[in-house]
């Protein structure tokens, strides 16, 4: 099965390489035979793919324990779950993993758009090949996965060892969010691959108007959900597992997930700029084109431990090859853009401040300088050792000193922009829009104030998060209320068909008040208290309104690890018992490591979070470290909504279904007969 | 001319409004950088260090020496090799040593420099030297390493 893989791996190459040459060669010729085998080359590769990663997961779960992979990421007792998680455990498993879901995504454009766009879809699968081609070379030469355990053997044999067990997995990864984790973020980093190839294809071919926007847009929608839902999982992954009780610590791996996140956030929302009025072509595809260069940053900075990090392996060779491919990506845009950049003009002009053009703007600045903050240090130690020769690095001072302030623009921002009119907005609507939530969010921030709110970025951010849910929730409330006039619902069943007529618009509200929970449960933090203690049988510790009562502590083997918890009573208010929570330490026999399963009780206003913290040097006490977070459950909440409205956004409008079942009817006047059919809301000033 | 007039005075609003957000932010940046700056040093270049870089937050990497980790109460002292040279440390923070921490485990220290010539550590990260993927070169943990479970550091937020 090995030699199966790799010979898999070998022929997707060839094919890439096929479909890059071939398609290369149709764009010239125009030869339609020419285009359709460069396509199904390209359809060839990702089979091939498929098949080498199934080769892979079957040698899993088949134990052969001389492939070298396997044997460092499993083991006879490693349950069925975690043999799924392996294959991306490791650095070759990984970077197959990542062609294996740039495959899925190739496939599903190709075979998608197989007829469509004739003129644009060949320069697309020239990209995609050039993309796939990269990553095929490091499976298949750098780090390959099916490499065998073994020596060469005299008369240029080789034989083969098979080692009895293998390693076992890492047991910081014998975790269920580790197991989806990983698929979530190289989805989003992968799914990015989309936009780029279509945005440089565009700019190749020079592709009239703004279609490739349009076309791009769910696949956008779809990599930014991935990537939002990765980096929330990893984040809560840190919480459960690492139990240093936080979620984010500023990790150079953690900066690389969200350095995609920021400028692809961006993206999305200036391409709407593009779409409306013509404007930001060259920003767009520039953003668009960073955004997957940072992909590919990340996965070098998670792949190469150029940045000491939680998730960095040795330091390799395989840099150099990202650093090259980087390279390469930089210098293809650049030519691309040099060439053709008269197609980039722009259409329109900025006209006022208060203006929805206005707000992008000011949005993507914010997340460009919030990239960029993330992105210099991040890579501090990297520059001021080039620079100055000593390795300097910064810690999460840095990042929250200029985050949280960019934060919180983008959080108004959030509020204000989605109701600030085209061009310029009336003094008479900001009135209507923003009066009552201003208002509302000025006396909540008064109320918390005199009930001892002093924490300012807290306060401001409390404020806003009223403001802008208020904003929101208006929004739906008004655009219910007319359609409920009309057909007499009830407002929430109204409410629902508001927003299934735009879902586009109304789905970008959820997502909005998804991120309004995120920055709820972000504030939070800002209160975080801790408490640490060395205790006896019976002895107590009292964290915020929790007392813990330690009752025992023992030891039981299970599969693969022992495990050596702490039984503890939490009691409320003095003595009233609560419920038991077990923090628990497990010593994995195969590779003798520890981990750490932290016990969390979750409640919508704390989480208490109780770690077992080890022994106490001085005189082998058990020690117990408890934290109180408020609030944090409110981020894995926002996550829920975040991926709901994503959902709600990829949905097809049903008054697009209406207008079109309509359109035959009145062929001559179509915009008249929609009209009735449109909720008046719609057309109102400043919306779409 | 009017028009033209109108455009540019546009365009200094935004540029305004444009760089005082950046320049917030740069200050904010700056202010951020100078708090938490850690210089990474070998154990062989902390001798050399003159002045102000004395002064600096630090973070060495090194073995620990078998034998002389010692936990008194309030502090662990434990001797660090690396190049041929050894630092004593102070391990002062609160958190309970990581258990990948014992003799000849390859360990990063953060903290600072004492009049003594010895460091005072508030973080400890520790991995077990044969248990990861080796580095290459002489062993500089900082570069190469996997942060253990129970890594003695803690970040804010």
């Amino acid at each position: 099965m090995d030699v199966f893989g790799s010979f898999a791996l070998l022929l997707a190459l060839v094919c890439a390489v096929y479909a890059l040459v071939g398609g290369i060669a149709a764009i010239r010729t125009r030869h339609p035979l020419l285009v359709k085998s460069a396509r199904q080359a390209g359809l060839a590769t990702c089979g091939l793919i498929f098949l080498a990663t199934a080769s892979l997961v079957y040698l899993f779960f088949s134990d052969s324990f001389w492939v070298a992979y396997v044997v460092a990421h499993s083991n006879r007792d490693l349950s069925t779950f975690y043999k799924i998680a392996a294959l991306w455990s490791g650095q070759e498993g990984s970077l197959l993993f990542w062609s294996f879901l740039l495959a899925v995504y190739v496939f599903s454009v190709l075979l998608a758009y197989r007829n469509k766009n004739g003129e644009l879809m060949p320069y697309v699968g020239v990209v995609l090949a050039g993309v796939q081609i990269f990553f095929l070379t490091l499976n298949n030469f750098v780090a390959s996965p099916f490499k065998v355990l073994g020596a060469p053997a005299a008369g240029g044999a080789f034989d083969v060892f098979t080692r009895a067990d293998g390693n076992g997995l890492n047991p910081l990864l014998q975790y269920p969010e580790m197991v989806i984790h990983p698929p979530n973020l190289y989805s989003g980093y992968t799914g990015f691959t989309i936009p780029f190839a279509f945005a440089l294809a565009a700019l190749l071919a020079r592709y009239p108007g703004e279609k490739w926007i349009h076309l791009t847009r769910k696949w956008t929608m779809i990599a930014w959900c991935f990537q939002t839902v990765g980096i929330l999982l990893g984040a809560h992954w840190a919480y459960a597992v690492l139990g240093w009780g936080g979620y984010w610590g500023w990790d150079p791996v953690e900066n690389a997930s969200l350095l995609p996140w920021l400028t692809g956030t961006a993206f999305l929302h200036s391409v709407m700029m593009q779409e409306k009025r013509g404007m930001m072509k060259v920003w767009n595809v520039w953003l668009v084109f960073s955004t997957f260069m940072l992909c590919i940053l990340g996965t070098l900075l998670t792949r190469s431990g150029v940045v000491s990090s939680v998730h960095a392996f040795a330091q390799s060779s395989i840099g150099n090859w990202f650093v090259g491919f980087l390279a390469v990506v930089l210098l293809v845009c650049l030519a691309a853009y040099v060439k053709n950049r008269d197609y980039l003009k722009s259409e329109n002009q900025l006209d006022s401040m208060v203006s929805r053009e206005s707000s992008f703007l000011f949005n993507n600045l914010i997340l460009l300088v919030s990239c960029i903050a993330v992105l210099s240090g991040t890579l501090f130690p990297v520059f001021s050792e080039w620079l100055s020769g000593s390795r300097i690095s910064v810690g999460a001072p840095f990042f929250n000193k200029v985050n949280i302030p960019i934060g919180l623009l983008l959080l108004f921002l959030t509020g204000v922009g989605p109701l600030l009119a085209w061009r310029k907005t009336s003094t008479d609507s900001l009135k209507r829009n923003f009066g009552w939530p201003l208002m509302f969010a000025l006396a909540a921030g008064l109320v918390a104030f005199a009930a001892g709110l002093r924490e300012f970025y807290s306060l401001v951010c409390l404020m806003l998060c009223l403001f802008v849910a208020a904003t929101i929730s208006m929004e739906f409330f008004r655009g219910a209320k007319v359609i409920r006039a009309r057909s007499g619902t009830s407002l929430l069943a109204s409410a629902v068909e508001l927003t299934t007529r735009n879902t586009r618009r109304y789905g970008g509200y959820i997502v909005h008040m998804g991120m309004v929970l995120i920055f709820v449960g972000l504030a939070g933090a800002a209160f975080n208290r801790d408490a640490q203690k060395e205790m006896q049988l019976g002895s107590t510790l009292k964290i915020g309104p929790y007392t813990l009562l330690l009752q025992s502590v023992d030891s039981k083997p299970e599969k693969n690890y022992t495990s050596e918890r702490m039984v503890v009573e939490v009691m409320r208010g003095g003595n009233k018992p609560l419920m038991m929570l077990y923090p628990e330490r497990r010593f994995f026999q195969t590779n003798e490591q520890s981990g750490t399963m932290v016990a969390i009780y979750s409640t919508l206003r704390e989480d208490l979070y109780v770690v077992y913290a080890g022994q106490s040097p001085d005189n082998q006490l058990p020690v117990i470290h408890a934290y109180l977070n408020p609030l944090v459950k409110w981020i894995w909440l926002g996550g829920v909504v975040v991926v709901l409205g994503t959902i709600v956004t990829l949905l097809p409008n049903r008054r697009a279904v209406l207008a079109l079942s309509a359109a035959p009817k009145a062929a001559p006047v179509p915009a008249a007969l929609a009209q009735p059919l449109t909720p008046s809301v719609t057309l109102r000033e400043g919306h779409d | 001319m009017r028009k033209w007039g109108n455009f540019v005075q546009k365009r200094a609003k935004f540029a305004v409004g444009i760089s005082v957000i950046v320049g917030a932010l740069g200050f904010l940046a700056w202010l951020g950088y100078g708090e938490s700056k850690t210089y990474y040093h070998t154990i062989a270049e902390l001798p050399t260090l003159q002045g102000a870089a004395r002064t600096h937050r630090l973070r060495v990497g090194g073995t620990v020496s078998p034998g002389s980790i010692r936990r008194l109460s309030g502090r662990v002292d434990f001797v660090l090799e690396g190049e041929g040279k050894s630092i004593p440390v102070s391990y002062v923070g609160s958190d309970p040593l990581p258990d990948t921490f014992v003799d000849k485990s390859q360990a990063l220290v953060e903290g600072s420099l004492a009049r003594n010539g010895s460091f005072v550590a508030e973080h400890v990260q520790a991995k077990c030297a044969s248990k990861y993927e080796a580095a290459p070169g002489s062993g500089a943990p900082p570069a190469s390493g996997e942060k253990p479970a129970g890594s003695a550091q803690r970040s804010t937020m």
